[in-house]
């Protein structure tokens, strides 16, 4: 069965606001719901939800293998839309995996992008 | 001949080997075959058949050689059902099928418009990649970047090959008929570009949108597309000079319009019309219609054209369809009443600023109502954003003669 990522992105400014006890119960029970259906179909084959970028750190390796590393504080680029979180779904085509990215609450929040997962065993 | 039977042929194909390429190979081979035999042992009798055995017979080579090299279990599996499926009668429904699936594919949400347009071109209609790239005014190696990604995506990603389900057809059919309603515009539009190729595709669009129609006879808006396909194409001859300069409506040569396209454009909408089930192409055909019925431009029904504009702009609320509404306007009332909808409060100004057509348009408004001084201004905006020279042209030959009417009458 085919796999995809399906990578969660959301509004920075999102993340940066704490979320009250009710609108952080209201998320995670969309989420739950979204887990126990795509769950009981079999199509989900993974997947994390991330801490805030402000807790990231990016490692550079200066020079190439063996060089000097270099760590930074942050996400690797500051962009508007952050990486939250991500599932990998098994489906059977794109369009199976559009369907169910779009049930994803990250979608409704902010935006999901599906990418096919290679195959190394079809290579 | 060969290129439109290379369509039919290509989407049966393409269902039984799974990939794009290699269907694509195929068939070209097929073609070579077919170009190199024909003349001289003559044209079979079911020119499609034969295509499309020479195309699969090429395709289960190329299968079996890369089964080879992998020599993996699955492809061997994969090769014997391939076998079998190749083996089987292709019927006049299974190739309808086969188009429409393929049509859905190129025409997939998750491909770029751009590529939409190219691979529905060059798979559905045959063109080639330069021929493709000609008319889209950019360099070949763009052209087939473009093409090879989109076919690379249809693979990696997995989209599937399939027609969607009836529920989905809403959120699908749009697009699909965006596709080929922008063939049918690329194809008469444009002014620049090689105008052999244009004309090819205008003639292309008419054939997917019959197409369409064929494969979809419950769908008013592809029946109404045909419709719309087939009363612009009709006034093809007219739409340029000996020069290749655009000739506008009102000067057009009525006589060189090609009446029995009209009228079989008509006759198809005035039945889909029946079924109650508006959408922006029966309107637009409806339009067209209605101007290629007009024995004279003065003599055009401009009253039912300006409220045909005013449902198509709740349906579309675009730029170009206020423009085209006020025109019409102008024509049934006065110039002041066409104004009066050019600047309707609710336009959206950010996105005509910069857009000839519509000072070109709001000056000749201005100008037809007596007042040349804001008529002037408007060309000159006009001016400043136009691109194209024939266009320039006719704006400053415009000006010009506003200009001397209003010295005239001071």
């Amino acid at each position: 069965m085919p796999r995809y990522a399906a990578l969660i992105y959301e509004d920075r400014a999102n993340e940066l606001k704490a979320p009250t006890a009710e609108e952080w119960g209201a998320v995670m029970a969309e989420y739950t719901d979204f887990g126990d259906r795509a769950g009981a179909a079999g199509v989900i084959g993974g997947g994390e939800a991330l801490q805030p970028t402000a807790t990231a750190t990016t490692v550079h390796v200066k020079g190439g293998k063996g060089g000097e590393v270099v760590t930074t504080d942050g996400p690797f680029a500051e962009t508007k839309e952050v990486l939250g979180g991500f599932y990998l779904l098994d489906c059977a085509n794109l369009d199976e995996a559009l369907k169910w990215a779009a049930q994803i609450p990250g979608a409704w929040h902010g935006k999901v992008e599906v990418r096919p997962v290679i195959d190394f065993s079809e290579m | 001949m060969i290129r439109h039977e290379g369509g039919r042929v290509l989407a049966t194909l393409v269902r039984l080997v799974g990939n794009i390429d290699i269907a694509e190979d195929a068939v070209q081979d097929a073609v070579v075959d077919a170009l190199r035999r024909w003349p001289t042992e003559g044209v079979p009798a079911n020119p499609a058949a034969w295509m499309t055995t020479a195309a699969r017979n090429r395709a289960l080579d190329v299968l079996r050689r890369e089964s080879k090299r992998t020599a993996k279990e699955t492809d061997a599996r994969l090769l014997d059902e391939m076998s079998l499926a190749l083996s089987e009668v292709t019927t006049d429904s299974m190739v309808r099928d086969d188009l429409l699936r393929l049509l859905f594919t190129c025409c997939h949400p998750a491909l770029a418009t751009e590529s939409q347009l190219a691979l529905a071109l060059r798979t559905l209609c045959g063109m080639t990649t330069g021929e493709i790239a000609a008319v889209f005014l950019v360099p070949e190696p763009t052209m087939g970047q473009r093409i090879s990604r989109a076919k690379k995506k249809i693979a990696a990603a997995r989209i599937p090959y399939r027609v969607p389900a009836d529920h989905e057809l809403p959120d699908r059919l749009p697009a699909v008929l965006q596709v080929v309603h922008a063939v049918i515009t690329a194809g008469h539009h444009s002014p620049e570009g090689r105008l052999d190729s244009r004309a090819d595709l205008a003639t292309e669009g008419v054939r997917l949108a019959r197409l369409l129609t064929e494969l979809m006879p419950d769908e008013p808006e592809c029946t109404g597309l045909l419709a719309l396909a087939l009363a612009t194409h009709a006034r093809r001859d007219a739409r340029l000079d000996a020069n290749g300069r655009v000739v506008l409506l009102a000067d057009q040569d009525r006589a060189a319009w090609d009446q029995s396209e009209i009228e079989t454009a008509a006759t198809m909408l005035d039945r889909v019309v029946r079924l109650h089930r508006p959408g922006r192409y029966q309107i637009e055909a409806a339009i067209a219609c209605l101007h290629g019925i007009a024995p004279d431009f003065a003599a055009t029904d401009w009253s039912q054209i300006a409220s045909l504009y005013a449902t198509l702009e709740l349906l579309l609320p675009t730029p170009i369809v206020r423009v085209n509404r006020a025109v019409a306007v102008a024509h049934a009332q006065d110039a002041a009443a066409g104004l009066a909808v050019l600047d309707q409060p609710d336009i959206d100004m950010s996105a005509v600023e910069s857009w000839h057509l519509y000072w070109s348009t709001r000056g000749e408004l201005l100008a037809r109502s007596g007042d040349p001084t804001a008529a002037l201004e408007a060309f000159d905006l006009a001016l400043e954003c136009v691109s194209n020279d024939s266009d320039r042209e006719f704006l400053l030959k415009r000006r010009g003669a506003v200009a001397g009417e209003r010295r005239e009458a001071s």
